[in-house]
């Protein structure tokens, strides 16, 4: 090798050369470690700032991306806090999901992106993401609220425009079932109605609400009117379970409904809450009210008679019967045929005063004082006239809210305690139920001994669940006609409210349907006896068996709670429905 | 664990005795730790380029195994092998560099690639390493024999190398041999003056490159100003380290990865920072820092000018390299698509990588001490050193 030959020739003059340069390479190679070591060091700094210091450090504060605010962790940033059913079901909470925002700056191919988007989210159409993409605007919205797995194929559109903005939904895993009684809230997290609405101060907080429902029981519910409305081909029902101890609402079920997750697509029939904003003419199970005031005013016995043999005629009224009986009754048989005009008698007997101050102390005069703001004011004949004292007896003429009914029945079955509904669980067992009374406990008995006949032999004996001891009362409203004269034949408000053991009641169940029509299973009728009634027989038969009430006996039990009416009952009549 | 006795005498095991252990273990961790990071960063970017979802993963593996076999090949080379190797290699790279500046097709606005067995290569990845180890010989020829002009040789050479990288244009790599050889030429020991003098042209030449390349400008201009424009990659970086924090989103939980088209190669240092966090980072640093500080120091051993010239100039690439991986990805310095030796996808890069790394060991390795006056020379050094060092 030349290079080896000339190194030896050159030894001795080369060797001082070499080994000064070489320690001078060696200082430099010092140096340049140094340079590196620094370097490296700066990195190491650099990687702490970022990850650490405005990574871990700064979750939410300021970002480097310029687009994103700096903010003071304010009341808004509190997640909303869940809804809780009675057993600590959730029902609403709020999770942080993606929104999907683009920049069209920074879009490449609006074409094959908005192509990508339309097929992730079918409901987008192409030409509006398509024309978005185009857009002059540094940022616009394609759509809120995404979950993890939509999140996850807009990245893999690959589109460096596309990003996403972490927002906070509210989601209810119950869907549809509770819509009406938990309400909705806006994109910004703003209670709308409901309880979200009532409460949206509260859930701002932080502090989870339990409420007073039980979503096995709205399961039931919901279930039972929806099957209901569909068997009778309805426009639609409602109902509540009530405990009648303290007017805690165990289940409240307006249909139809909507989804909470997208109240906008709903239509405003479905949003209407039936419970709480409806106000119809219920008609016969007011007969529970006018017969309560009977007893409570005038205390008479039940042997007391009505001669409904012949229609009373007021003015251009006709009050007539429609499972007449043309004969004189008693009043458990007024009760248990729902004689209208054995009703009006009453009315008539109580007094015109004492009948509406009786109706405005169960709560039916005034609008419902409740949690959820979706109330209205019932219907009440003004000026009230004698007519209206008879109408209002069998529950025409005077409408008011389903839940205000199911009050005023709760409040005279549980012994005559006023209660007033509520869908907030109480903390304490007694609390909710008030020290007022509204009827005594001899006519709350009373009364209890008529709802019984009524299931046991009247015109509610499609509600009655073996062992279970139900008692109730249909009522089977003609609707008003359109024409704004008298009422209309066809259409119906079919309702029942039952309430079980009805020898110490606990629950009251009310199921109404609007306007069901008669099928085949039931020989044509549409009337509560064949719709409402055989619903809340359903529904307590699941009831049971979700609360694990043991049947009674009944064989071995005393002779039925209601059957000692039975002596003022003189002939077995026809009295389907 | 012996696999070699030592005195085993065999041609593996001399090389097994000699051979910087540590210096191929730390290669070994950074293969692994890109085999893991190709792993999570490369099959979004591949469905998004509708190739198969392992397709890089299972390139980068293929490479892997004539790039090692290129790295210990080369690690158990004489010195003389080496820089002939390297003379040889320059000579096809440039050749090829010509070649696909004459045909090559344009990919990403520059002229780099050539297609062989389909694999892209870039012929200047090899002209690099290749260049440094011939300049390096050049550079220690002179000090060895007279009137040799071997620094000129050296900068003619740089002069054609450069102007073949910028005519692709590639700043990247021309940066990176400028500060390659201004490292050799400031171990070579040139009076600091000159390397003033150098330094003060290389910024003309950025200046120059600055404004006579629209994208320097606005890479520069939107570093300088994050305002001014499109920062798109760098924007996503940083979100990367920030979304990673201390311990990172979890591996294979990150999102950089579906944003960057180059998530793979160009800023795998985010896609780490994002899924395996701060810790994991530092860990990847301490690796290059440690390669970095026992090559160097293991240059202070060496007696020959070669050597020192040569593995210098290969460390201090390694180095810069990923120096401006890491740079770019923290937004240190101007977003610059630079590979991160033997983690980042890039068969060019990997390949010439274990040459260079190869060529590292080759002349690192402990000398035989045959000759008594070579013997005695390297102990008086040594000892020299060690005074010095006090």
């Amino acid at each position: 090798m030349i290079f080896q030959a000339a190194m030896r020739r050159n030894a001795i003059k080369i060797e001082g050369e070499r080994s000064s340069s070489l320690g001078l390479a060696r200082g430099r190679l010092v140096l340049i470690s140094g340079f590196f070591v620094l370097a490296y060091m700066v990195l190491a700094v650099r990687a702490f700032d970022l990850t650490i210091l405005q990574g871990e450090l700064s979750q939410g504060g300021e970002r480097t991306n310029g687009a994103e605010q700096a903010s003071v962790p304010a009341p808004g940033d509190i997640l909303r806090a869940d809804i809780v059913d009675r057993n600590g079901v959730l029902l609403a909470t709020t999770l942080e999901t993606a929104s999907l925002y683009a920049d069209p700056r920074y879009i490449s191919n609006p074409q094959v992106a908005a192509e990508g988007i339309v097929k992730i989210f079918p409901q987008l159409s192409f030409g509006d993401v398509l024309q978005k993409l185009q857009s002059d605007k540094r940022f616009v919205w394609i759509k809120r609220g995404i979950t993890p797995d939509e999140q996850y194929k807009v990245l893999e559109i690959g589109e460096p425009g596309l990003s996403f903005r972490a927002e906070k939904k509210r989601i209810y895993p119950q869907g549809n079932l509770i819509s009406h009684m938990l309400g909705y809230v806006d994109i910004d997290g703003h209670g709308q109605a409901g309880i979200e609405r009532s409460f949206n101060k509260y859930l701002g907080y932080g502090d989870p609400l339990a409420l007073s429902l039980d979503v096995r029981l709205q399961h039931i519910l919901h279930r039972e009117i929806e099957k209901t409305v569909k068997d009778f081909d309805a426009l639609g029902g409602a109902g509540v379970i009530m405990d009648v101890t303290n007017g805690e609402i165990l289940a409240g079920v307006s249909l139809p409904d909507f989804d909470p997750h997208n109240p906008g697509a709903a239509k405003s029939s479905a949003i209407f809450n039936g419970l709480t904003l409806g106000v119809y003419e219920l008609g016969s199970v007011f007969k529970i009210f006018s017969t309560a005031a009977l007893f409570e005013t005038l205390n008479v016995p039940m042997s007391t008679t009505f001669d409904a043999r012949e229609p009373i005629k007021i003015g251009r009224f006709t009050i007539s019967d429609y499972h007449a009986q043309d004969r004189v009754l008693t009043v458990p048989e007024v009760f248990m045929y729902s004689s209208n005009i054995g009703s009006a008698m009453m009315g008539q007997a109580v007094g015109t005063d004492a009948l509406q101050g009786f109706y405005r102390d169960l709560g039916l005069l005034d609008p419902l004082d409740f949690e959820i703001k979706e109330v209205t004011k019932p219907l009440v004949p003004s000026p009230w006239g004698d007519v209206h004292t008879l109408t209002a007896s069998y529950g025409h003429g005077i409408a008011t809210t389903p839940l205000q009914l199911v009050s005023a029945v709760s409040s005279i079955v549980n012994g005559g305690y006023l209660v007033k509904p509520t869908l907030v669980r109480t903390a304490s067992e007694d609390k909710g139920r008030s020290d007022v009374r509204v009827v005594s406990e001899q006519t709350a008995h009373r009364m209890r001994q008529l709802l019984r006949l009524v299931v046991t032999d009247g015109t509610g004996k499609k509600a009655d669940v073996p062992g279970y001891h139900v008692g109730g009362k249909t009522g089977t409203a003609e609707k008003p006609g359109r024409t704004k004269k008298g009422y209309d034949h066809s259409r119906l408000l079919s309702s029942f409210v039952g309430v079980f053991p009805v020898d110490a009641p606990k629950y009251a169940i009310f199921i109404v349907i609007d306007e069901p029509k008669g099928t085949k299973a039931s020989f044509g009728y549409a009337t509560a006896g064949w719709t409402a009634a055989p619903a809340v027989s359903r529904v307590i038969s699941s009831m049971v068996s979700v609360l694990g009430l043991a049947p009674v006996d009944q064989v071995a039990s005393s002779p039925d709670f209601g059957s000692e009416l039975k002596q003022f009952i003189s002939v077995k009549g026809r009295h389907e429905g | 664990m012996k696999l070699f006795s030592r005195t085993d005498k065999s041609f593996l095991g001399r090389w097994w005795w000699t051979v910087d252990r540590g210096l191929i273990s730390a290669f070994m961790v950074l293969v692994v730790f890109g085999i893991v990071l190709i792993t999570t960063a490369s099959p979004p970017v591949a469905r998004h380029l509708g190739l198969g979802e392992y397709h890089f993963l299972i390139r980068h593996l293929i490479m892997l195994v004539p790039a090692l076999g290129i790295m210990f090949f080369t690690s158990m080379l004489e010195k003389r092998q080496v820089w002939r190797l390297a003379s040889l290699g320059l000579i096809g790279a440039l050749l090829a560099m010509i070649i696909v500046l004459a045909t090559g097709m344009e990919i990403k606005g520059a002229q780099r690639w050539i297609h062989i067995f389909g694999f892209s290569l870039q012929p200047s990845e090899f002209a690099k390493p290749c260049f440094v180890i011939v300049a390096a010989w050049l550079m220690s020829l002179q000090k060895t024999r007279e009137n040799f002009q071997g620094n000129y040789y050296a900068a003619g050479l740089y002069l054609f190398v450069v102007t073949l990288l910028l005519l692709q244009p590639d700043l990247g790599m021309t940066f990176i041999v400028t500060c390659c050889w201004a490292a050799q030429i400031f171990l070579a020991g040139f009076p600091f003056r000159l390397l003033l003098a150098f330094g003060g042209l290389g910024i003309v030449g950025l200046i120059t490159a600055y404004f006579s390349f629209h994208h320097v400008h606005s890479r520069i201009n939107r570093f300088l100003d994050p305002e001014s424009g499109d920062n798109f990659q760098v924007e996503k970086s940083l979100e990367a380290f920030q979304n990673g924090g201390f311990l990172g989103a979890g591996p294979g939980q990150g999102s950089v990865k579906l944003h960057l088209p180059d998530a793979h190669a160009d800023f795998i240092f985010s896609v780490a920072g994002e899924e395996l966090g701060l810790v994991f980072i530092l860990v990847i640093v301490l690796v290059f820092g440690f390669i970095l500080l026992r090559g160097y120091n293991r240059l202070m051993e060496s007696d020959d000018m070669f050597t020192v010239l040569g593995a210098g100039g290969l460390l201090t690439m390694f180095g810069l390299q990923a120096l401006v991986h890491m740079g770019s990805a923290l937004n240190l310095l101007p977003a610059k698509g630079m590979t991160l030796p033997f983690i980042s996808y890039g068969g060019s890069s990997v390949l010439s990588m274990g040459f260079a790394m190869g060529a590292v060991l080759a002349l690192t390795r402990k000398q035989k001490r045959s000759g008594v006056s070579k013997g005695g020379l390297s102990h008086s050094l040594k000892a020299g050193r060690r005074i010095g060092k006090m």
